[in-house]
């Protein structure tokens, strides 16, 4: 095992739990000195949360953190950042219309007589700014600069209060290729000085160029930690999006039988900049898996299939006939449901009731003239409680206070009273407990079997082999693999997912 | 049905007990405050008086609530209702019938809440600043309409709305008292009320479970400028003239206020229009009894503002989490206490 002096930060057995979920299970985490180490997952893998544990932005419930072999216990930023941890967000937290060195220098500006001494200060941003290969003009807005000067000024500037350790947290999600290289260089020049550094992204190259090792999370869990040299990029994705499990349960599944007719047709179905155009057949008692890496254009597939934003290529058939979906309303009109991802922002009516939230879409459906009666609200609601063990004290209670299994249920709750015909699920199991995910995937199970067709996204990829009969493939924003029979296993769609990315990345 | 109607009582019990903790104390200052009489087939009294000044404040609230409840605001009644006001009397001395007027009028509220329905559900601008256009300019438009002097009518019917009486009430507060019942049974027999409530709660999820949002947000923008359009009949059949420059001015703030005190959350959702009407009700009864109480009328704004104050810092987050957790408190404490005796 590693000794003390290998890390320079320690976190070990780190848990948290937000309500309904638990964001992170004894996770360990170690951080040598003078290492890149990149920190993967999809989202909701738990990344963010345990950078936020270890900066002090969130309490911890359980774990320790040894930072040099002492134990620290951050209360908050600015604490971490002056036990020696600074972070650097995608957003960067710095003011746009102050100057370069006073950006530098916020908080901390050399004084002379009690007034700033800007003089000092200007000298000494330029000396600190040497130091990354940077020559600006300090005294001008930093607003004149380009993102990527922003970041090296908040890497800078993260860099001299800290200087331990430095967290990045998707630097390069808005760089371009030369701005990476820039920013690369940087980063190589600090972790020669022997700051160890986290690296967030979700560009694989990336972790490939810059990291020496990886920690991959998945539900708030550890993976595993492993030598980026030694770790082959697709068992680097198989560790990301699981498959461990996916053989046995490919092998206890049935076949199932969907030589039933096409009921819906998309053709040259796309939009610009959100997902290219694919074509789409939907059988009736079919599931269609959707998978790929995050911002594959999985959640672009089924907001455009849904109409919540409009196609502006290509066409839709309906058992033949040509339809509009141009916005959820009519797409609700012929029978289509959509559990949107994002279940807060998108999915509940905080304060509504559970009743409320379960009959809002039918309601809407038949419209304001025609309200569905108090009894009738009553009996759907309490169906549906009944019939998706939705825990609850009673139907009356704010939606907002389920738990988030319970929510996901209400939403699916919510479709299922419209009686749809084709229900899109996206990411359906995301952030909810063990329990409450196996009740989702049996009803998932349960639909189809009823004739239902449903299309479902998940990061889960032993989740998608369970139950799709299909799986589509998705990566750049176009659809680029169709799995079908014997062909939907964990290793086939990894596969296909990694190989587009090879060819992506040469 | 007998829990339907508690729990509607039980969500109008703080207003009501304000309500009365008001009327109580005006009444110690001033004797005669509950005494009514009829005179001339009408009631007089103070009461009376609280129920016919308040008329417009409460006619505003209506509207206001439908709008805060969709997570917006309306900042332009006052000025529509000078607009409206302004329309009113220029349609009637110009020889229009009193039902073309109307008519007119109502037509021009309702095209005023159409504007601010645009700007807010299909340009998607904030209904503060869309709301903020209309009232900055409504009042230039409506001095534009009574050409800058305080157009005036003499037109009984016209001022039959203002200051007529009808059953022992003054006509302004049988117009109220059935539009807000109009109001509240069409919002609450629908199913309209339910989803304004949703798209004030979560627009976004609303719209994904095909609610029919820039529609229902537009509907009230569009009630709200009818209420505003009433109440500028009844304000300029009240003093028998259109003043561009004072009909309503300030008003929007009160209906606002009226709204607050109702209980209904700025940050949409849940609504009462029950509860705004007692809110307005509520001011007017400040208003009136700061004045009979024989206080400067300077008091009135201070009072206000006091009250305002006290009302806020109770709903704010801070008071309620002390409150919950004093009942809270109370609650674990008893069963121990009744032990220890």
């Amino acid at each position: 095992m590693q000794t003390v002096g290998d890390n320079l930060l320690s976190a070990t057995r780190i848990d948290k739990v937000f309500p309904g979920a638990k964001a992170l299970d004894k996770v360990d985490f170690h951080l040598r000195r003078g290492e890149v180490h990149a920190l993967l997952g999809e989202n909701g893998a738990g990344k963010s949360t345990l950078v936020k544990c270890l900066t002090g932005a969130y309490r911890r419930d359980g774990g320790m953190i040894l930072l040099d072999g002492v134990e620290v216990d951050p209360r908050d930023t600015f604490n971490a950042q002056k036990l020696g941890i600074g972070t650097v967000y995608q957003e960067v937290n710095l003011l746009p219309n102050l100057t370069v060195a006073e950006n530098l220098f916020l908080g901390r500006q050399p004084r002379r007589f009690g007034f700033v001494d800007v003089r000092a200060m200007n000298h000494q941003a330029r000396a600190l700014l040497e130091n990354y290969e940077l020559d600006l003009d300090v005294t001008r807005a930093l607003d004149s600069y380009s993102v990527a000067i922003h970041q090296v000024v908040a890497i800078a500037r993260a860099v001299d209060l800290s200087g331990k350790v430095l967290i990045l947290d998707e630097p390069t999600a808005s760089l371009d290729a030369h701005e990476v290289e820039m920013l690369f260089r940087i980063v190589r020049r600090l972790k020669a000085r022997g700051l160890g550094i986290v690296f967030i992204t979700h560009f694989l190259e990336q972790v490939y160029e810059i990291s020496d090792r990886i920690t991959v999370l998945r539900n708030g869990q550890l993976v595993g930690t492993r030598d980026t040299a030694t770790l082959e990029r697709r068992d680097l994705i198989s560790m990301m999006i699981g498959r461990e499990l996916a053989a046995e349960i490919h092998s206890a599944r049935k076949e199932p039988d969907v030589t039933g007719p096409v009921r819906y047709r998309f053709k040259d179905y796309g939009r610009k900049g959100h997902i290219s155009p694919f074509d789409l057949d939907v059988r009736a008692g079919e599931v269609v898996g959707i998978a790929g890496l995050l911002g594959s254009g999985r959640t672009e597939t089924a907001e455009i299939l849904f109409g919540a934003h409009r196609a502006d290529s290509g066409t839709a058939e309906l058992g033949g006939k040509a339809v509009q979906l141009s916005s959820p309303r009519r797409a609700i009109v012929h029978r289509f449901g959509f559990c949107p991802e994002d279940r807060k922002t998108a999915g509940i009516v905080g304060d509504l009731s559970v009743r409320e939230n379960i009959v809002l879409a039918l309601q809407a459906r038949r419209g304001w003239t025609r309200p569905i009666s108090r009894t009738e609200q009553n009996r759907l609601a309490d169906h549906y409680i009944r019939a998706l063990d939705i825990r609850t004290v009673d139907r009356e209670k704010p939606i907002r206070l389920l738990s988030g299994g319970n929510q996901q249920k209400a939403i699916l709750a919510r479709w299922l009273a419209t009686e749809p015909e084709f229900l899109i699920l996206d990411e359906p199991t995301r952030g909810i407990d063990v329990g409450a995910h196996a009740e989702i995937v049996r009803l998932i199970e349960g639909l189809r079997e009823k004739g239902m067709s449903l299309m479902v996204i998940s990061s889960e990829i032993e989740e998608l082999v369970a139950y799709s009969t299909r799986i589509v493939v998705l990566r750049d924003r176009q659809h680029v693999a169709s799995l079908e029979g014997e062909r939907i296993t964990a290793d086939q769609i990894i596969e296909a997912i990694a190989s587009a990315n090879e060819r992506g990345a040469a | 049905m007998t829990a339907i109607l508690r729990s509607y009582a039980l969500r109008l019990l703080p207003q009501l007990i304000a309500l009365a903790a008001i009327l109580l104390m005006v009444s110690f200052v001033f004797p005669g405050f509950f005494r009514l009489e009829i005179q001339n087939g009408r009631l007089y009294g103070s009461l009376i008086d609280i129920f016919n000044r308040g008329a417009p404040v409460v006619l505003l609230a209506i509207g206001m609530t439908v709008v805060i409840a969709t997570k917006g605001i309306d900042l332009s009644v006052g000025a529509v209702m000078a607009i409206c006001g302004a329309v009113a009397a220029s349609s009637i001395t110009s020889g229009h019938s009193l039902a073309m007027t109307l008519l007119i009028t109502l037509g021009t509220g309702i095209l005023c809440g159409l504007w601010n329905g645009f700007l807010v559900a299909v340009l998607d601008i904030q209904p503060i600043i869309a709301t903020l256009v209309l009232m900055v300019a409504g009042r230039g438009i409506a001095q534009l309409v009574t050409e800058g002097a305080i157009l005036t009518f003499n037109d009984p019917g016209l001022i039959f709305l203002g200051s007529g009486s009808f059953a022992w009430l003054p006509l302004p507060v049988l117009i109220w008292l059935a539009f807000g019942i109009l109001v509240a049974l069409i919002v609450r027999k629908t199913a309209l009320g339910m989803l304004i409530e949703a798209i004030g709660v979560n627009r976004q999820a609303s719209t994904l479970s095909g609610v029919l949002t820039p529609v229902l947000l537009i509907a009230a923008y569009m009630l709200s400028g009818l209420c505003a359009a009433i109440a500028g009949i009844i304000a300029a059949a009240d003093i028998k003239g259109a003043d561009a420059n004072n009909a309503g001015l300030w008003l929007e703030l009160d209906a606002i206020l009226a709204v607050v005190i109702g209980g209904t959350s700025l940050l949409g959702g849940r609504f009462s229009i029950a509860a705004s009407v007692l809110g307005a009700i509520i001011i007017q009864s400040i208003n009136t009894g700061i004045l009979l109480s024989g206080f400067p009328p300077e008091f009135n704004l201070i009072i206000k503002a006091a009250i305002i104050v006290f009302i806020l810092v109770l709903q704010s987050p801070p008071a309620r989490n002390a409150l919950t957790f004093v009942a809270l408190l109370r609650a674990s404490r008893k069963p121990t206490e009744r032990q220890a005796r």
